[in-house]
């Protein structure tokens, strides 16, 4: 985990250096690999597929924004991209897109609903787990009673393993309550850390405000589902002399809050950084401008192609499983096997914690 | 800050929403049906299972029962017949000593009858000679009265009567 964040923060800090001659450079050569890479991981208000000399295809999303007094707008955001060209920013409706972001031209505030790229994708990867789980469901249907067969069976092994080894083993009893919620964020994170690998679609599981409601979601679902020995344990935690609790309560009050920004700032990091190490490696290709590099950038984008395709599974896991962690220590019914750390204030040995 | 560490508030709302309803959705049509379908098969097996393991005892019992039983059989049996061979050897004991005791009655009776007979026989032959003798005399001397020679005859003569009777 530190590794891929530091590995990110490495990208990141040289994106910044290679900007600067970059930005010169990129008045002759015409590329900028900082610019691309975070042109790629960055949400955009069109879907552009691909590009060729010709020209590029491009699927234009709508814009829906509100301004206060001026209520809602809706238009294609084709009026207001500028595509490839250079110049001044379309204006439409007094809208217009600087940097992917829009803004109105009198500087009001605008709140942006537009369905982007991401939203675009969001919409997609929840229809295709719709279509697929409900199959699934059918599946089990259809052939009550009996073996699973095709898709079913496919997904039966991963079910059954979120339910037993991650709901059961960390929740407890109570696992069942918290299954629709488990699988739902383990397969989305999943489909959508794979849809993300593909070429031509969005970044959606390395966009911070995904992994941001994810992971408030699992925040509030473990505050609500919390008993009284989990706030016991923050503001009494069992083993600690009387003095050194009020430092010990805001840490664990902040640690509520650490665990799920960790969430947040994990998916976030793996996958940005999977996807910011694919685009160094083709941009090798461009900053070179050899053949001699594709061997190099073949290999090792390939290699971190797979790596990602792992990770894409592993980081729906690690979600899934913290988040079932947290859960479990929010419901479980007494702490036992609390470690004593020195003595009571009355110098006694420590009681058994509980 | 870099945009893409802000979080952008539409596509916080559209996640939001999409995942709420995507969860919905899932919870109520897909998770509910798989995991309580895939909780029956489990049950079911298990308590397959189970039946089979328990099949499996009553079936030794059973076997175990009915050895027993056969065993029981075949001592039963062995009693049985041991019982009815007492029983055959008592009642043929029994059987000859009644009939030895009857046919010893019979025997004795048969004797008493004999000697009853034979008394009757006796006193009859007594009465019967003593009526003779008294009639032989009682004529012997009516006769005696007229003439001897006529006493002797006469004598013979009922003595030749008296001879069948």
């Amino acid at each position: 985990m530190k590794h891929l964040l530091s590995v990110l923060l490495c990208f990141l800090s040289l994106s910044v250096f290679a900007n600067e001659p970059a930005n010169e450079a990129s008045k002759e050569e015409g590329f900028n690999p900082g610019e691309m890479i975070l042109h790629h991981i960055g949400d955009s208000h069109e879907w552009h597929w691909l590009a060729t000399d010709n020209g590029s295809f491009t699927t234009y999303l709508p814009i829906i924004a509100y301004r206060p007094g001026k209520g809602l707008s809706v238009f294609s955001s084709k009026r207001i991209s500028n595509g490839e060209a250079e110049g001044p920013a379309k204006e439409y409706d007094g809208l217009k897109l600087e940097h992917e972001h829009l803004v109105s031209t009198d500087g009001s505030k605008v709140y942006d609903f537009s369905i982007t790229k991401n939203i675009a994708a969001l919409i997609g990867s929840a229809v295709l787990m719709l279509v697929i789980f409900t199959a699934v469901a059918r599946g089990y249907a259809k052939n009550h009673g009996r073996a699973p067969k095709g898709i079913q069976s496919f997904f039966e092994p991963i079910i059954v393993f979120i339910r037993d080894e991650v709901a059961k083993k960390n929740i407890g009893p109570k696992y069942e309550r918290y299954m629709p919620y488990l699988l739902t964020v383990f397969f989305f994170i999943w489909f959508n850390n794979l849809l993300g690998l593909t070429p031509g679609a969005a970044n959606l599981s390395g966009n911070i405000a995904v992994t941001m409601v994810l992971a408030l979601m699992t925040l509030v679902i473990t505050l609500a589902s919390s008993n009284k020995y989990y706030w016991a344990h923050i503001f009494a935690t069992p083993g600690v002399p009387k003095p050194l609790l009020p430092i010990m309560i805001i840490v664990e009050v902040i640690g509520i809050f650490t665990k799920p920004f960790s969430l947040m700032i994990r998916l976030f990091a793996n996958i940005t950084a999977g996807h910011i190490v694919v685009l160094s490696f083709i941009s090798l290709v461009f900053i070179f401008k050899s053949w001699a590099v594709a061997p190099v950038t073949l290999a090792f984008g390939l290699f971190i192609n797979i790596l990602e395709l792992l990770v894409a599974l592993l980081q729906a896991f690690i979600f899934t499983l913290l988040t079932s962690m947290y859960i479990g220590g929010a419901v479980e019914e007494h702490h036992d096997a609390d470690l004593q750390i020195g003595y009571n204030e009355d110098g006694t040995a420590p009681h058994a914690a509980h | 800050m870099p945009a893409f560490l802000t979080p952008e508030l539409g596509l916080i709302f559209w996640q939001l929403v999409i995942f709420l309803l995507v969860l919905f959705l899932l919870a109520k049509f897909a998770w509910k049906p798989i995991l309580s379908s895939l909780k029956e098969r489990e049950d079911s097996i298990e308590s397959a299972l189970r039946m089979a393991d328990q099949a499996k005892i009553e079936m030794q019992q059973l076997k175990a029962g009915n050895e027993k039983l056969l065993a029981d059989a075949r001592l039963e049996r062995d009693r049985m017949m041991q019982e009815a061979t007492v029983m055959a050897n008592q009642h043929r004991e029994t059987e000859r000593a009644r009939a030895t005791a009857e046919a010893n009655t019979i025997i004795q009776q048969a004797r008493e009858a004999i000697q009853q007979e034979k008394n009757a026989a006796l006193a009859e032959v007594k009465n019967t000679a003593a009526k003779l003798s008294v009639d032989i005399a009682e004529r012997i001397l009516r006769r005696e009265l007229a003439e001897p020679a006529a006493q002797t005859q006469l004598v013979d003569s009922y003595l030749k009567d008296v001879k069948l009777n």
